[in-house]
């Protein structure tokens, strides 16, 4: 059965997290096409076909799919999709904003967040904040995805030499447009890739000190992150949520810093492999899933952390 | 303008839900039920766009078996006008229940539906985007501002990347995000009023929806245990540890 994957991309270049899904792809089995729908991406499409382990590349550049609107990549994909046995696409904010309207339109069921494949018509997915682990098995002729990254390995961006075939159907629904956006501008590894992460909860009481937790990410060329709590504060902007509701990440190293452990902030982070734990009350639920855990005043033990890397 | 807004009934955030023994799905047993956080933050924008004169009616839906009522008071207890019950007792997958607020969708005519991005039982985040594709409406999806002017919607979407702004045609919907705004708690005396409202009760057959699942449960099981950890005396020992015995820095 082949398996049709949206590609993210920002037209210039493919997401990483796109890599991630290709390899979920893999273990599921098929020729594998990857969907490039953007405005000028011939860039990114020329990338997309290098990929490992990709067949084909379907480019659709035309302004109707340039800010990848929901509303018009979905009707492309699912006109596209009909030849295939699977829709994937990472669970990002893109893949979770645009596959679900794709399997509507095809009148198919989606699976949210897959992090394992148990066969061809069957698969793991977590749910309840990832307090369990649901194998469920699909009846629908086209098996609609969107992958956990941090459940898949990532394929290699290089080594691959798919076709690239032009698409000239243009679907534009004329119902929604671009206004802007702001992107948030670092320096320091996205979150989602990085290595190693190190967040701050409320206990960083605000906004001003997770300069300190700066500091020691960048010692460690880490990527800072912080908990539903930091940003409901108002300390640090959305986009920097680890969570049930925020990113997903399980890097080598996690660094909790002030942070108590709510379900809902584990759910983002508990597939980590070594998660420390800094928290002045010892009896916070985040040394319950702490590898090694610190019971001090951040505002002491973190400066010190930093003079000791 | 009338605007819908769609509730579930979940378990209370706070609870650690568990799987059954005999691995069939969440043990439900004797949990305490609420309205789903972020169906509250929808409900609150409802109100909100009312008490601005933008909204003129208020209408609630909530889709499952009978105790679903309970959060539709809710939502009328923080002042939606009327509810209507699409009562169920077969378990209901989101393209189902997609379908059955398109069917609601069609006989209301609203110009706005506001609903939860995902909901915390299943983490879907589904049904907004399915009924979008349904109704051919567009979405404002993981929403942290809305603004209605001019026949159109602006909707601020929380993105991984930072915040993205879209204008969408009325009708639209807007699924919501932690930031949109923080829910009102009911008063006494609206919970009184709320039993009086208007709750209509309509069932898939009268909307001749096919709710039959596509997705079979094989089986829930609790995540893998991590393997307990141990507590560092200093900060010197901890830098230790990470270097010599996880290796990780």
């Amino acid at each position: 059965m082949s398996i049709l994957i949206l590609a993210e991309h920002d037209n210039a270049s493919i997401n990483a997290a796109t890599l991630n899904t290709v390899a979920c792809a893999q273990q599921i089995g098929g020729d594998i096409t990857l969907l490039v729908a953007g405005a000028d991406c011939g860039a990114a499409a020329e990338q997309a076909a290098k990929i490992n382990g990709v067949a084909k590349v379907l480019v659709a550049d035309n302004a109707a799919y340039a800010h990848q609107l929901a509303e018009n990549v979905s009707l492309l994909m699912a006109e596209v999709a009909k030849d295939y046995g699977y829709v994937l696409a990472a669970a990002t904010t893109t893949g979770k904003n645009i596959l679900p309207r794709v399997a509507a339109l095809l009148d198919v069921a989606q699976i949210s967040d897959v992090t394992g494949v148990v066969s061809a018509d069957t698969f793991k997915h977590p749910i309840y904040a990832g307090n369990m682990i649901e194998t469920v098995q699909s009846a629908d002729a086209i098996k609609v995805l969107t992958v956990r990254g941090t459940a898949f390995d990532a394929v290699a961006a290089e080594g691959g030499s798919a076709s690239v075939e032009s698409l000239s159907a243009v679907h534009d629904a004329g119902i929604s447009s671009f206004v802007g956006e702001e992107l948030a501008v670092s320096d320091r590894p996205e979150l989602t890739a990085a290595s190693i992460v190190i967040s701050g909860g409320r206990g960083m009481q605000n906004g001003e000190n997770f300069a300190l937790l700066e500091s020691v990410a960048d010692k460690l060329g880490a990527a800072v992150g912080a908990s539903r709590a930091a940003v409901d504060a108002g300390f640090v902007p959305n986009d920097m949520q680890v969570g049930q509701t925020g990113k997903i990440v399980a890097p080598n190293l996690y660094i909790a810093v002030g942070i108590s452990g709510a379900i809902q902030h584990l759910a983002g982070m508990k597939d980590s492999k070594v998660i420390v734990a800094i928290n002045k009350d010892e009896d916070a639920p985040i040394f319950q899933v702490a590898d090694y855990g610190l019971v001090a005043d951040l505002f002491e033990a973190v400066p010190e952390l930093n003079n000791a890397l | 303008m009338k605007v819908l807004v769609a509730v579930k009934r979940v378990a209370d955030y706070n609870v650690k839900v568990r799987p059954k023994a005999d691995g069939t799905g969440a043990d439900l047993n004797n949990v305490k039920m609420a309205i789903n956080p972020f169906c509250e933050i929808a409900v609150e924008e409802a109100v909100r766009l009312k008490e601005k004169g933008i909204a003129t009616e208020v209408v609630a839906v909530s889709i499952g078996d009978k105790a679903c009522q309970e959060q539709i008071r809710t939502a009328l207890a923080l002042g939606a006008d009327r509810g209507i019950h699409v009562e169920s007792s077969e378990t209901l997958q989101p393209l189902a229940i997609a379908k059955l607020l398109k069917a609601v969708v069609d006989k209301e005519q609203p110009e706005l539906v506001l609903m939860g991005k995902q909901a915390i039982d299943g983490d879907n985040n589904q049904t907004g985007q399915m009924l979008g594709a349904l109704a051919n409406m567009p979405q404002g999806t993981f929403a942290s501002e809305v603004n209605i002017a001019d026949g159109k919607v602006a909707v601020t979407r929380e993105i991984d990347g930072g915040l993205q702004t879209l204008s969408l045609t009325l009708p639209a919907i807007v699924t919501t995000d932690l930031r949109l705004n923080e829910p009102r708690y009911a008063k006494l005396p609206n919970i009184m009023k709320a039993k009086k409202k208007p709750l209509d009760v309509l069932t898939p057959e009268e909307l001749a929806v096919d709710v039959a699942p596509r997705l079979t449960t094989v089986k829930v099981e609790p995540p893998a245990e991590r393997a307990a950890g141990i507590k560092v005396e200093s900060v010197a020992e901890l830098v230790d540890k990470l270097k010599n015995e996880a290796k990780v820095i």
